[in-house]
């Protein structure tokens, strides 16, 4: 489970993906229980936890600016739709 | 908000040596607010020194927390300002100015006042509000009618 910047993470990915009416389930966790999920499609991160997270399944897709809609759109578009 | 964040935990225009200075100064006001013991701050540093800088989650603007532990007594944030901003070594987020200090209870009990900030950190306006405030008092006030 993920408190802090995970859930922030969290919070604003499902604004997006209802916007861009994707339907998914967003999970906010810590980088243990990341690597451990291997059924994951996409993990959202930050840029210096991308190497962390490197030689799963999942893409992972790195977030400068968590209060930036903007971005979080781009970067969801790019890789869902 | 406002349990979550009484005024005791708000302090403004800090002057803080480094991004170690400026975490402990946030943790303190947690304590201050009887939040956390004082170990957190320890917990806290060692989160970043582990894996970085990743707390810096916007322009600016770093969210300071562990996780839940024993050293946290209850739910609450305290709102750091520097006068001048500190290098966490983000690559785009530096320098820091604003820092949220986050002590989880658990994995849930903060999550609506987590939602709140999001909303109020995601409008410009309050983040210069925040940049250009001379009072705690002025932030206790704004965010009681802006939230």
């Amino acid at each position: 489970m993920g408190i802090g910047t995970s859930v922030l993470l969290k919070m604003n990915a499902e604004k997006v993906l209802a916007q861009l009416e994707i339907d998914a389930t967003v999970e906010a966790t810590d980088l243990k229980t990341a690597r451990e999920r291997v059924d994951a499609q996409l993990i959202l991160t930050t840029p210096d936890l991308v190497d962390k997270l490197q030689g799963l399944r999942a893409e992972v897709v790195s977030v400068e600016h968590f209060f930036d809609l903007e971005e979080l759109t781009e970067k969801l578009s790019a890789s869902l739709l | 908000m406002s349990a979550a964040l009484p005024e005791e935990s708000i302090r403004v225009r800090a002057i803080a040596l480094d991004w170690m200075h400026a975490t402990e100064l946030a943790v303190k006001l947690l304590v201050a607010a009887g939040k956390v013991s004082p170990e957190y701050g320890a917990e806290c540093l060692s989160v970043l020194e582990e894996l970085g800088p990743y707390q810096v989650i916007a322009p600016g603007i770093a969210l300071i927390h562990s996780k839940p532990s024993p050293s946290v007594f209850e739910t609450g944030i305290s709102i750091l300002t520097l006068s001048e901003g500190v290098e966490f070594g983000h690559q785009s987020n530096d320098p820091v100015r604003i820092l949220i200090g986050l002590a989880a209870l658990d994995h849930d009990s903060h999550i609506e006042i987590m939602g709140e900030l999001a909303r109020f950190l995601q409008d410009e306006a309050n983040v210069n509000f925040l940049l250009n405030v001379a009072s705690a008092e002025e932030i206790s006030d704004y965010l009681q009618s802006n939230l």
